[in-house]
């Protein structure tokens, strides 16, 4: 069973819809049992990073995080995907998870903010998500704030400024645009984190 | 590269897809979950579904089909017409929409746009303005609502800046002069309006070729173009304007 954890942050039937098409088991829930319970997590939202202050409020945070250290995959898309970094600008009072490192900062002055639409990957090195996704693929973002390129980005995109697309290590995923929305793409890579074996 | 988005835009009433000419002699065109599959497939970048009428009895019918469409379609999905509180525009992202316009409402009430940012993000809450241009001014515009029946006073240039102030994610502009007459955008609207805010302008009014698209992604700063029954008639097809625009040396998402 795969958990969408629902922490308030936004609409998350058409991140649902997505492992529905799929023919994924799946349940979007806001009890941390359940999340526990889960063979597989998605940590979905959008709007502000202080609406991830819900994940800590409701023992969420801990059922997630103790998940993937014992190797559950979990993936973390846009919202979600800041929240595995250290923390953002947005709401530098809030902890992120801290597994990647490095915080995430709003775009440079020289381009309109937020950066929305469809825009290319670059691939950096390879990636279970992207498996059989071709190079410079286009996806879906909305989003105001970016996180840095590191050493698990296994994909950029450039507005502005290179920041990451895709992060990986190991059983733990990250994605800054919706894949949900991103066309065949997109759930191609939900199939990809729906397969992954570890 | 960000793309310049191309927006296929379904104006529905009664459960069926409809296109009229400067809003009104509608036209039949045909099932709207199978018109916006259909796009979804030719490369459009996202879909819009306004219902036009949006009378209360026919609310039912409208997230009937807003559903069905969703269920299949893996691209962004825009929902608008008759949302006039937050209850509505929670019934139609409960349907499936990803983000929902809404026009008169705003402009009776501009905290309707926070208070929808605030529950489902700014990203989900597209505010359409209906501009009409003053006449015998060259460049003041007057928005309208009410689906362009009523006129507001109000300038359009100062309520986009309101209502991106207010928390809206795009602003989604239509030429009220241009709308269903397919000669061309009203570039010199758009670039006003694009020049004024941060938050994305999607032009919307007046599209009848490849042509037209290039000019407003060029002169008008669209970040996207929005057109209806260009698409429906088989007038022009998305993957072959895409070609064009990539011609062109327009960014865009093709092939998808």
């Amino acid at each position: 069973m795969i958990a969408i954890v629902d922490y308030g942050a936004g609409n998350l039937n058409s991140v649902r819809k997505a492992f529905d098409h799929l023919g994924a088991d799946v349940v979007v829930t806001a009890r941390p049992e359940i999340v526990a319970a889960a063979d597989r997590i998605v940590v979905p939202g959008v709007g502000h990073f202080s609406a991830l202050s819900a994940l800590d409020n409701t023992g969420l945070r801990d059922a997630v995080l103790q998940g993937a250290s014992a190797g559950k995959p979990l993936l973390g898309i846009c919202l979600g995907m800041q929240w595995l970094f250290e923390g953002s600008d947005e709401a530098p009072e809030l902890a992120g998870a801290g597994i990647f490192a490095g915080r995430c900062r709003p775009f440079p002055s020289s381009v309109k903010s937020p950066h929305v639409g469809w825009n290319s990957l670059a691939v950096r090195q390879g990636s279970r998500l992207l498996r059989n996704v071709a190079p410079e693929s286009f996806v879906y973002y909305t989003h105001s704030f970016q996180a840095p390129v590191v050493a698990a980005t296994t994909a950029a995109t450039k507005y502005g400024t290179p920041f990451s697309a895709v992060v990986e290590q190991g059983n733990i995923f990250g994605v800054q645009f919706h894949p949900e929305k991103s066309w065949n793409v997109g759930l191609l890579m939900i199939k990809n984190f729906c397969e992954a074996e570890f | 590269m960000l793309t310049k988005r191309i927006i296929a835009c379904l104006d529905m009433d009664g459960g069926r897809v409809v296109k009229g000419v400067q809003f009104v002699n509608l036209r039949d065109a045909g099932d709207p979950v199978e018109c916006a599959a259909a796009h979804a497939r030719d490369g459009a970048d996202e879909i819009v579904l306004l219902d036009i009428t949006a009378t209360s009895g026919k609310r039912q019918t409208m997230l009937d089909v807003v559903r069905r469409t969703a269920r299949c379609l893996f691209i962004p999905f825009t929902v608008g017409g008759g949302i006039r509180e937050l209850a509505d525009a929670a019934a139609v992202f409960e349907a499936g929409a990803d983000k929902i316009a809404i026009n008169s409402a705003a402009v009776r009430d501009p905290t309707l746009i926070g208070k929808i940012a605030a529950r489902f993000g700014s990203q989900a809450v597209v505010v359409a303005i209906d501009a009409r241009r003053v006449t015998g001014s060259s460049s003041r515009f007057e928005v309208f609502v009410a689906g362009g029946r009523t006129p507001t006073g109000r300038d359009t240039i100062q309520w986009a800046r309101e209502a991106a102030a207010c928390g809206a994610g795009e602003i989604m502009l239509t030429s009220m002069d241009r709308d269903g007459t397919k000669a061309g955008f009203d570039c010199e609207l758009t670039q006003l309006v694009a020049d004024a805010v941060s938050i994305p302008v999607i032009a919307s009014g007046g599209a009848g070729s490849a042509q037209h698209f290039i000019d407003v992604f060029r002169d008008g700063r669209a970040d996207a173009a929005l057109a209806a029954s260009i698409f429906h008639f088989g007038l022009e097809n998305i993957g072959q304007l895409k070609r064009e625009l990539q011609a062109a040396n327009l960014p865009v998402r093709w092939p998808c």
